[in-house]
Parts: structure tokens; sequence; C-alpha cells
């Protein structure tokens, strides 16, 4: 069976959930060959065994750190040539996206980004103009990329440890920006935006006060969102923001309480498959999306839900 | 500086927007527009321009230029001429039948043949088109070019011939800097794009507009490298349940939620 690779990319050391997701769809098309691209591979590579992966190349350096998006995709072309897999599989991050758009130049394949399904005839599946149509696509030339959203699939835990081999990659300079320093977005403890099953959002409504959405978010498990307006008053981290110049968020359940659904807003929740909304303005198009509205005021609605919710708990 | 700003013409993000029976978004029916994004990405150009001016003043005498490049139908010229207005000088508009349909890498071979041939030094665009919204061209464009790539900035820095930005994505920030020449996208919190204002709407109706086909820039693509097979509208979501808040809003909320089984 001819093999399919997978990118590993993390966070500060971690790998998230999103690299089992893309080996389980990994499964579907051929053998699943993990790629690190890192000099932290060491701690990398015990994260692994848990996902349905059979092989493991890790390319070693500094550079991968020092270069980023371009020393990356540099690493992945070198490996796409010697591997010639039927396909690569990137996390839909911003991240992820530049490596999978770079590789694409490098190995004049063809790219699709944001897709939430792909079978194993290699057809991908997109939600696109506000999850309002479902597009199918297929790559017409070279090594098809595809870029997957997390939070897509359920992860498969996979069987027996895998393979670990080495690559050395040769880097010709080819991008010249130097990472001096990082601020990793900080990671509280609450689950991720992109990977909770549910997510409670604050907008402007809520004034600064983010506490009873907080409340009612640890409650359910919940991560918390937050519009723009929000991010904007410095009320929450922008890491937080949903929608267009945010996150794209698709969990089970999303609460916009005190945000009035402005299309940027809804560009990134609105393929959540329950919403429910809070907010005062019987008008606000956030309840045109809504499953279930209440026109009312947060801080009378959230805390009173977080109360009946303990006490079925 | 030469500085080369990439802008997209799109339609309007309130519009409703459906796909044809070709697998290509149906542009007929909807107002086109300046990608809105794409406006930080101007404004940047200006900014950066005023700030290494020694009069201050955007354009006139300061030895940089700024030119707006986009790739699309004839109509692009409307959407480039607000960005004309807002104080670029000059623009060039890469159309040509071939490039009905074209993804996003023949997109980025077209404007890197385009920015070869003006010999810029810096390239600056938006973070993503509204209508595509893949958010990979800058980095193809670094990739086809040999440029450097400094993208999602949320700060950029300009210091003689090295350019240093805080990246902002979901992982965090990144301080990184490189050397001319650079592929720099913005993001929206970078600034705050100006109105055109009527002198700026005047000078922009004078202003040169290049429409350039395929051979002019001397490149032959294919339109693109993978398509669409099929698509589907969804059924809308049915109309949902919308009550007042009477006092027992939230216990109502709870109950739904238990009623779909989320709890
Ligand atoms: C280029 C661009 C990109 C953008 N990207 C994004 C993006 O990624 N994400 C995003 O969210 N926005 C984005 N926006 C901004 C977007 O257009 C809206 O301005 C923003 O979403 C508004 O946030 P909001 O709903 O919190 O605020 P508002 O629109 O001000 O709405 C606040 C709502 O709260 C309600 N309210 C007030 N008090 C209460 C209360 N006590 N109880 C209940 N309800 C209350 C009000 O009725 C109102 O409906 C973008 C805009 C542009 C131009
Ligand atoms: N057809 C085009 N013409 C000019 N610039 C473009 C075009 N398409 C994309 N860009 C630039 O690339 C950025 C990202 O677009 P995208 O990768 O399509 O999301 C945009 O904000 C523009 O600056």
């Amino acid at each position: 069976m001819s093999a399919v690779l997978i990118l590993v990319d993390h966070v500060g050391g971690v790998v998230p959930r999103s690299v089992g997701e893309l080996a389980t769809f990994g499964k579907r098309i051929g053998e699943v060959t993990a790629v690190i691209c890192s000099s932290q591979s060491a701690a990398l590579i015990p994260q692994l065994s848990s996902f349905a992966i059979n092989t493991v190349i890790v390319c070693d350096g500094v550079e991968f750190e020092k270069y980023s998006v371009g020393a990356t995709a540099q690493g992945l072309s070198q490996v796409v040539a010697k591997v010639n897999p039927t396909a690569v599989l990137i996390t839909s991050s911003a991240r992820g996206k530049e490596i999978a758009g770079r590789l694409a130049v490098r190995c004049d394949s063809g790219l699709i980004t944001d897709a939430i399904d792909i079978d194993s005839t290699l057809t991908a599946t997109q939600s696109v103009f506000g999850g309002s149509t479902t597009v199918h696509s297929l790559v017409g030339h070279g090594t098809p990329i595809v870029t997957l959203r997390s939070n897509s699939i359920e992860v498969e835990v996979g069987s027996g440890t895998p393979t670990v081999e080495n690559f050395s990659v040769t880097f010709d300079g080819a991008d010249k920006a130097v990472v001096t320093s990082v601020e990793p977005a900080v990671k509280g403890g609450r689950p991720e935006l992109t990977e909770a099953s549910i997510v409670v959002s604050g907008g402007r409504g809520t004034d600064g006060n983010f506490a009873p959405v907080e409340e009612l978010a640890d409650i359910l498990g919940a991560a918390v969102g937050a519009s723009r307006a929000a991010t904007d008053a410095g009320w929450y981290p922008h890491s937080h923001q949903v929608g267009q110049t945010g996150k794209t968020v698709s969990p089970q359940l999303y609460v916009a309480s005190g945000i009035s659904g402005a299309i940027q807003h809804r560009a990134g929740m609105q393929t959540s498959k329950t919403i429910v909304a809070i907010n005062k303005d019987p008008e606000a198009p956030i309840f045109d999306v809504a499953d279930f509205g209440v026109v009312g005021d947060l801080f009378a609605v959230l805390p009173q839900a977080s109360a009946a919710l303990k006490e079925i708990q | 500086m030469k500085i080369a700003v990439c802008v997209k013409q799109v339609p309007d993000s309130w519009a409703e927007k459906k796909m044809g029976s070709d697998g290509l978004l149906d542009r007929a029916g909807v107002d086109a527009v300046l990608n809105d994004l794409d406006e930080y990405a101007v404004e940047e150009a200006l900014k950066i321009v005023e700030a290494n001016s020694p009069t201050n003043e955007a354009g006139e005498g300061s030895g940089h230029t700024i030119t707006v490049i986009s790739m699309g139908p004839e109509r692009a010229s409307e959407a480039v001429r607000k960005a004309l207005s807002m104080g670029a000088d000059d623009a060039i508009v890469i159309t040509d039948p071939a490039l009905v349909g074209s993804d996003a890498l023949a997109t980025s071979a077209v404007l890197a043949a385009a920015i070869r041939d003006g010999g810029y030094d810096l390239v600056i665009c938006g973070t993503e088109s509204t209508d595509a919204r893949m958010s990979v061209v800058p980095a193809m464009l670094a990739e086809r070019l040999g440029f450097a790539q400094l993208t999602f900035a949320g700060s950029v820095m300009v210091n003689g011939a090295t350019i240093s930005i805080a990246r902002q994505t979901e992982f965090g920030v990144e301080q990184m800097s490189a050397p001319l020449p650079v592929v720099l996208s913005v993001v929206e919190k970078i600034n705050e794009p100006r109105y055109p204002s009527f002198k700026g709407i005047m000078a922009a109706k004078k202003k040169i507009i290049a429409i350039k086909t395929l051979s002019d820039i001397g490149v032959s693509v294919q339109s693109a490298w993978s398509g669409v097979k099929d698509s589907a509208v969804r059924p809308p979501r049915g109309a949902g349940i919308k009550i007042v808040d009477e006092g027992d809003g939230g216990k109502k909320l709870v109950a739904f939620l238990q009623e779909r089984r989320i709890v």
C-alpha cells in the first residue's frame, strides 16, 4: 500500500488532537506516515503512539524553528520527493495552510484547503459560503495536498508503535525570514477553541464582564470565544476571536451571548451543529441562524442557565 | 522603495453567494467590491511611505512608489480605482480569458510574474480574500519569488532594508524579521484604512491603470491545479425557536439543551 503523509505540527512541544484526525483520515487512503520537521522530535514522537500511524519520518534541525513556514515546506517537499506519497494531509491552521501553499508550489501540485472530509478516492469535502453550500473537489495535478479543519472527525486509536526513520533535509535558504522570539498563545485550563465540542462566546454586550460567559463555559466544559468587538476592546485575547479574521469553529453547540451576528462573525461559527443566542435586541441578525434564541439580558439569562445546569449535573 | 500591493475584487460580503453550473462562484449577480482585508494592505503601504519620506507627503518626490496589482476580470479596475483614490500611485490589472477559474497556484504564478517584471522590493497583501478564503497567495508568492515571507503581521517596522513584524496567528505572537525583498501580509488589526478624500478620488481618475494580458507579462499557466467535482446547496437551517425572557429564559435554554440531548 502506498504512503500518505501527514504533517505533525505542534504548539510548544505538544502535539494537538488534530494530528490524530489527520492520521484517521490518512488511514482511509494509505499507510500513514507522519512527518516531523522540528528540533524537538524527541518530545514529539512518544505523543504519536496513540494515533493510527505506521511510520514516523523525523527531519531534525533548528532551522525549522528559526525559519518557520519556509523551512518546513522545504523539508516536507524533500520527503515528498523521496516517498512519492498518494497525498499530503496538513491541519488547516494559518501556519498549516501557508506550509501547504508553499509545498504546492514546490511540488507543482494541486491544493485544497479547509476540507472537512476526504475519502479513499481523495475527494475532499468543503463547506463554503458560511456553510450554505457543500462542495466536493479533486486535485487534478501532481500530489494532492489537502488541509483539513480540526474537529472534523473522531480520532481513531492506533495499534502498535510506529517505526521511526530519520531524514536529512538540505536547506537552500529559500526563506530569509527569521523568528526572533515567540510568545505562545496563553493556554488556560479550558479546551482549545477549534477542538472544543462546545463554545460559549461573548461580545460587546458583555460590556467587558466575561464572568457569566466563563461560568457557563466551565459548567459545560466549553471553550470561550469572543467577537471582534470584544477582542478589539481588549476584554479577551485575539486568539479567542471567532470569525472571518479569527478562528473558524464548528462545535456541537455554540452559544453567542451579547453578539449581534455580523456576517464576519457568522463566517466563523455558522456551521456549528446547534446555535443558541442570547441578545437584548429582538432584531439582532444572530437570531437568523440560531436554533434557540432568547431575547433578554445575558446578565440574567446566563447565570440562571448556569444554576439550572448545576442542579441537573 | 518600490512597493506592490496585491488587491482582489470580490463579491460583497453581505451578498448571498452561490455556485454556478460550471463549478465556479457565480459572480454575475452580486456586487463586486475591493476585498476589505486588502484595504489594510493599501493603508499600510501608504503609512510606510509616509513614515519614510522626508516630506512626509505620500508619493511626490519621496522616491517611493506604490503600485496596485490585481488579477481578475476587466471590471476589477473598479476595485483598483478605490485603492488609487486612497493614495496609491498607479496600477496593473492582469486579465485574460485563460484565467477564468484560476486557483491560488495560478493566481500566484501570474502575480509573481508581474511582480518580477516590475522589480518591486516590497509586496504587501491582505491575509485573506473574502471569497476564496484560503490565505495562501502571500506564502505562495514568497515561494515563487524567492522573497522572505513575513505574513499575518499585526505590526510592521521598517528599518532601512530590514523589515520586522509581529506575526499573529492562533499559535500566538512571533517576532520575525527579514531583509528586503519581502512579501508582507497584514491582519486587519494593524491599522484603520483611510476613506478616500474628494481630492483623492479626483486624482485617482487621472492615474494609470495598465491592463495586461498573459502574453504581455510573458507567462502561460494552466488555470487550475484542482477543481470542483460537484456542489450542493444545503437545506437552510430550519427556523429556530425564539423566546422572550420573562424571568425563566435561562431555564428554558437548559430545557432546550436537554431536549437536544446536548446536556
Ligand atoms: C475586515 C473585517 C473583519 C472582521 N472580522 C471579524 C471576526 O473575525 N470576528 C468578529 O466577531 N467580527 C469581525 N468583524 C467585526 C464585525 O463586523 C462586527 O463589528 C463584530 O462582530 C461585532 O461584535 P459584537 O457582535 O460583539 O458587537 P455589536 O455588533 O455591537 O453587538 C453587540 C450585541 O450585544 C447586544 N447586547 C448588548 N447588551 C446586552 C446584554 N446585556 N444582554 C444581551 N445582549 C446584549 C446588543 O443588542 C448587540 O446585538 C470584522 C470586521 C471587518 C471590517
Ligand atoms: N486575484 C488576485 N489579485 C491580486 N491579489 C490577490 C488575488 N488573489 C489573492 N490576492 C492577494 O492575496 C491575499 C490572500 O488571498 P487568498 O490566498 O485568496 O485568501 C489577498 O488578500 C490579496 O492581497
